[in-house]
């Protein structure tokens, strides 16, 4: 009866249930979760696993027709009934009414909450045909998303109950860009055919596991894994003797953090072992029965400890536990502060934040010969590849990355995570080695965003033109580098707001603790600093007696001025227009709210405004990006393009580029995307980069093919190119190229473009003067908010969104990448708090679902770019950084205390109120 | 790994619950969460397939919720006034995934503080069925919570129901719950209240309870005593003050502070009458 007989008892014993219509049988384990089974052993890898735990919703399937998460359904419930995953939706015209209502919509970004929706939106619509918006969110509502904000998530459910006017677009050459093209992955993804991380294994791979460290700080000692080892399938313990270079970080000069632990770990959930077997021992094995014994050491938590005298040292190299101390000085600062008539000076403080990707870090490694080859969801592939070179201490070239489809990033797929360690355990082995992060592992261990401490002083004359800023930004870098120089670099170029300010004192610095590693994340430490200078600057409007609009206008820096960095902006700073876009906006809502607070009530309206900028690319650092576009002898054209697409939409806005620039329509393009061994370095996807550095490659790459065929073709500049029959038809004349005529290139085709951009950018000084970045992005944003004062709750109802992207090249996706920065923005001031050892799994630490988001209602402004492909420039993460100052100033306005500390947890507002209000 | 059991009787299930050594499961959701990333060693008793365990009924002096419903099979129940609250709460246990997977009895069962069932139960004064091979065994349930995560129930006993007495059809209820976030969210705060009144629209018998502010669910003595007499409709939240949540005992965690999850309870409570009369 016990032990054993589970197993026993089913070894000839099948369940049977019913697939997507079809009759399937699975054995095995009856507790196993029914979305394994149906990954693993039923190989339809649409249903995706995003936490195991029922808190995610992307495994979202129908069990005789109500959805269900698949995580939490054992097989063993299933026998006799009928299951539908997201392969069972297809119409016999391939997407069904839903799906394409999700795909003209752009409601897939990733793609990896997308099956889950799709689901639980089918099971809406069997019952109610023709649901209302909160119909939908109530259906939906379990379901997490960390892309689109979910507005277009609802517009496409009810678009497919009642079509609307959104049509799908299908542009002639010359009109792609600017064209609201559907995704060129969106049928993958929204069909179940797209592979992501964990989708895509080998049937004969090994599975790894990592043990981490449930201590902060302690000292290692591994035990005696004999019985581990003698375990029927598992083949072997990897620990740090077995990595040939154990050190990685994003610096080349610093390789801090260990692939596993040598001795010491310095955080939570930082590797130390690693345990390879067949998937069946692996599941078996419970990892608290490794013997490894931590024996704690003094730890240090949070940055005043960090700093404080005779504080323990995190890291043998760095006394003082101090990363990096940066600055940006410009005129003179203490004698702005000295002549000004207004000052207004605070302190503010941010918390950790967890990028909460749906997707947890997954992939695989094989050996072929003496090169790795590593198939993983990334942002960053030539990045992957060199770290994964110099772990291995192999050559670059011996390391090809291969991306899988991407289920959201946000800066935490910048650094690596399964690439070593199945690169170490493939090439040890022999044989191709797979690892999926479980949800509180990839919490515990991956990058966070850095939490600040912030002391800022800003300053006006009597009109309201600011005279002077100063701010001190401390980061909380974790127990490792990552990306800590680059925000600490950042920050102080960025502080004093998208403002023209003549005195300038800001100083960015980062401490070490015994903390996550924080890294990148959308905004590199810039919206903890919006946090700060927009407070300031409500301040200073009050103190002004300005309008708070007004008073941003008056400041908004403009072409021909100085940034704090002495950089005089030459084009596209479209702040200005963008708060002239919102003063409709702005003065209505202003308006309602005092009708509304008039008549009483439990909740307050209040009405704020948040202004930011961005530096798009790499700071003063050069970020090449090379595309190619090929002819080949059939006449149709390949392009190769190595910018990852990670929802952010780069494999749809590419080609776009190339299309117009090149001539050609995308039915005649192939595409091969971010293959290390088969595309040219593209950068990473980051630092809202791609459009403006990538997409002007592209436009070069497209712009070189076309001119070798007005060449062959002998034609003028504006010459059609037209396609018929596998030869080129150009120009009015008519002149035809048979590319199969054309000499064969090595490579195989008969003509290649290429096009490189590195953004001109020059370094800067001691006092942080210079060009850091070649364009800037600028926005706007009015946060219209609803506050219970008696509870703290605050309910964000509207976001008035303007954002200069230069120019849109897919509208779509540019709103799709500020409704979902609106909502990360939103987690930032509401609700998002990572604290170590107790929110490490999704229902203790809340990220935004359907219904805390507002109707959001973007306003493009288009102030061209001149270095930009067709005049754009980035939008990745200015959506998300005037999003929580905004609402922070909303707050303000509703029931009148100023929020220093973010997130405004519903205790942390009701403190606020009960402190102003003296109880 | 541990064995498997999905009987289809509750006969089979009884006589292998009194071999001990069983875990119940029924929809999973407290399950599986807690062992992410862990193999499940349990032998797994799995009720979902005994017949007669499913549905809510109508049992003349009691409604039934067998061990097999789910908050969805609630909600979708005909049932009358007195269960609003209950079916308020169902409506925002996890995401409509949840609801359709997990029991009335496992939320009971799991007894964790947070458990949106528990408090619009106390107030319906639940009773739970327990057997074994010795017979039914029916408690109030609030004596089968015990603390968190501790119940009276034996290893050899299964739970196959709830008991909710019948109320007179003049009987409201209602429930309020407090969060973070919208949807799939751990109540910081839970309010839910029982009103019976007699035929000029008294209070005659109240029963009022506060969730996740102490180890069990709690009911507010003072508050219930308060209302008796009252007029539905006549303001009730104005009865509510600072002693009726005194004798909370609320924690600290990552969700909220203890001083506010104690202010907090009092204003829920207003919040619950207020809702309950149709204001706001």
């Amino acid at each position: 009866m016990m032990d054993g007989d589970r197993q026993a008892g089913l070894a000839g014993r099948t369940i049977a249930f019913s697939v997507n219509g079809s009759e399937v049988e699975v054995t095995g384990d009856p507790m196993r979760r029914l979305a394994d089974a149906l990954r693993g052993e039923l190989g339809l890898t649409g249903t995706k696993i995003g936490c195991n735990a029922g808190d995610c919703g992307a495994c979202t399937l129908l069990l005789d027709g109500a959805q269900v998460c698949g995580c939490m359904v054992p097989v063993g419930q299933v026998a006799g009934r009928e299951v539908v995953t997201v392969e069972g939706l297809e119409g016999t015209d391939g997407m069904n009414r839903l799906q394409e209502a999700f795909q003209r919509h752009g409601a897939a970004q990733c793609g990896i909450c997308t099956p889950g929706m799709l689901m639980a939106a089918t099971d809406l619509l069997a019952s109610d045909p023709s649901p209302d918006r909160q119909a939908v969110m109530d259906a939906l509502g379990g379901v997490l998303c960390r892309c689109t904000g979910y507005q277009k998530i609802v517009e496409a459910v009810l678009d497919a109950a009642a079509p609307t006017s959104v049509a799908a677009v299908a542009p002639e050459p010359g009109g792609y860009v600017g064209a609201r093209v559907g995704r060129t992955d969106g049928f993958a993804k929204i069909t179940g055919r797209a592979q992501f991380g964990a989708d895509g294994f080998p049937a004969d791979a090994l599975w790894l596991r990592v043990v981490r460290s449930p201590q902060a700080s302690a000292k290692v000692e591994l035990g005696d894994f004999t019985e581990i080892l003698s375990r029927p399938g598992i083949e072997r313990v990897l620990t740090a003797a077995d990595v040939p270079f154990n050190g990685f970080g994003i610096y080349p000069d610093i390789k801090d953090q260990p692939v596993l632990t040598d001795k010491v770990v310095r955080y939570r959930g930082q590797a130390v072992v690693a345990v390879v077997g067949t998937r069946e021992a692996i599941d078996a094995l419970d990892l608290a029965d490794i013997p490894i014994t931590y024996t704690p050491l003094p730890s240090v938590t949070g940055v005043v400890e960090a700093m404080a005298d005779g504080a323990p040292q995190v890291l043998p190299d760095r006394p003082g536990n101090l990363l990096i101390d940066g600055r940006v000085r410009k005129g003179d600062a203490a004698a702005g502060f000295a002549s000004a008539a207004c000052v207004a000076e605070d302190d503010f403080r941010t918390a950790f934040v967890e990028h909460a990707y749906i997707e947890p870090e997954a992939g695989w490694a094989r050996r072929v010969g003496d090169r790795i080859e590593i198939t993983a969801c990334t942002q960053a592939p030539y990045m992957d590849r060199d770290e994964t070179a110099n772990v291995m201490q192999l050559t670059p070239e011996a390391v090809r990355i291969v991306p899988t489809a991407c289920g959201g990033g946000f800066g935490g797929k910048l650094d690596i995570s399964v690439q070593p360690l199945v690169a170490v355990a493939a090439w040890l082995t022999g044989k191709p080695v797979a690892t999926v992060y479980e949800r509180p592992e990839s919490m515990m261990s991956s990058t966070k965003r850095h939490p600040s401490t912030i002391h800022a002083k800003f300053a006006c004359d009597r009109d309201g033109y600011l005279q002077a800023c100063a701010m001190d930004a401390i980061f909380n870098t974790g127990a490792y580098a990552s990306w800590g120089p680059t925000v600490a670099g950042r920050v102080p170029v960025h502080a004093s707001g998208p403002y023209f300010v003549p005195n300038v004192e800001n100083r960015g610095r980062a401490y070490f603790t015994n903390e996550p590693p924080s890294g990148a994340f959308r905004g590199f430490g810039v919206p903890q600093a919006a946090i700060a200078h927009e407070c300031l600057l409500d301040d200073l409007a009050e103190q002004t007696g300005l309008d708070r609009l007004e008073f941003r206008r008056r400041n908004a820096i403009a072409v021909g001025q100085e940034t704090a960095c002495g950089q005089v902006l030459k084009a596209s700073a479209g702040l200005g227009a963008c708060i002239d876009a919102l003063r409709a906006p702005w003065d209505a809502a202003l308006a309602e709210a005092r009708s509304l607070n008039a008549k009483g009530g439990r909740w307050k309206r209040g009405v704020g405004i948040g202004c930011m900028w961005y530096g798009i690319g790499n700071t003063s650092m050069s970020n090449p990006s090379t595309i190619r576009i090929g002819l080949k002898p059939d006449g149709r054209f390949t392009l190769f393009s190595g910018a990852v697409d990670i929802g952010q939409g780069s494999y749809t806005i590419v080609p776009q580029i190339v299309a117009d620039a090149l001539g050609v329509g995308l039915e005649h393009m192939d595409f091969v995307f971010g293959d290390t061994d088969l595309t040219p370095d593209a950068g990473k996807t980051s630092a809202s980069r791609q459009t403006f550095v990538t997409g002007k490659a592209a436009e070069l790459a497209g712009l070189d093919l076309r001119a070798q065929i007005l060449r062959a073709a002998n034609a003028g500049p504006d010459a059609a190119i037209r396609i018929e029959g596998g030869r080129l038809v150009v120009g009015e004349e008519g002149s035809v190229i048979d590319p199969a005529r054309l000499p064969l290139r090595d490579d195989g085709f008969a003509l290649m473009g290429e096009g490189t951009f590195d953004p001109p950018t020059e370094p800067l000084d001691a006092n942080g003067q210079g060009v850091p970045y070649a364009t800037y992005g600028f926005a706007a944003q009015v946060a219209v908010v609803d506050v219970d004062p008696k509870l703290g709750l605050v309910k964000v109802r509207r976001i008035h969104a303007a954002h200069d992207v230069g120019k849109a090249i897919n509208p779509t996706q540019v709103e799709g990448q500020i409704h979902g920065g609106i909502a990360q923005g939103l987690g930032l001031a509401l609700m998002e708090e990572y604290l170590p050892g107790r929110t490490e799994n999704l229902h203790d630490y809340l990220i935004p679902t359907f219904g805390d988001m507002p109707e959001m209602d973007v306003i493009l402004v288009e102030d061209e770019e001149p270095l930009g492909p067709y005049g754009a420039k980035g939008v990745g993460e200015p959506g998300l950084v005037a999003t929580a100052p905004a609402i922070f100033g909303a707050v303000r306005h509703a029931v009148g205390v100023r929020v220093r500390q973010a997130p405004l947890l519903p205790h942390r507002l009701r403190e606020l109120v009960r402190q102003k209000e003296g109880v | 790994m541990g064995a498997y059991l999905r009987p289809a009787s509750l006969d089979e299930a009884i006589a292998a619950a009194g071999q001990g050594g069983w875990m119940l499961l029924a929809g999973g959701t407290d399950f599986y969460p807690a062992r992410v990333g862990k193999p499940v060693r349990e032998n797994i008793l799995d009720i979902t397939g005994i017949e007669e365990l499913r549905g809510i009924s109508d049992r003349g002096d009691a409604w039934h919720i067998g061990a097999g419903a789910t908050w969805s099979d609630l909600r979708k129940a005909d049932l009358p006034a007195c269960f609003d609250g209950l079916k308020a709460a169902a409506a925002e246990v996890g995401g409509v995934q949840i609801q359709n997977a997990a029991t009335i009895c496992g939320n009971i069962c799991n007894a964790s503080p947070a458990a949106d069932g528990v408090p619009p139960l106390l107030a319906l004064s639940a009773r739970v069925e327990l057997v074994d091979r010795g017979g039914i065994e029916d408690m109030p349930l609030s004596k089968f919570i015990l603390g968190n995560r501790r119940t009276a129930r034996r290893p050899d006993q299964i739970v196959t129901g709830i008991r909710i007495p019948r109320r007179p059809a003049a009987s409201k209820s209602a429930f309020y719950k407090l969060g973070a976030r919208r949807y799939l969210v751990i109540s910081i705060v839970m309010a839910a209240c029982t009103l019976d009144s007699d035929e000029n629209g008294a209070i005659t018998r109240a029963r009022v309870v506060v969730g996740a502010c102490s180890e069990v669910a709690t009911r507010i003595a003072g508050l219930e005593e308060a209302l008796i007499g009252r007029q539905i409709g006549s303001g009730l939240a104005d009865l509510v003050d600072h002693s009726h949540v005194a004798g909370l005992k609320p924690i600290d965690d990552v969700r909220a502070t203890a001083g506010y999850r104690t202010e907090a309870a009092a204003e829920a409570l207003r919040r619950l009458f207020d809702k309950l009369e149709g204001r706001e």
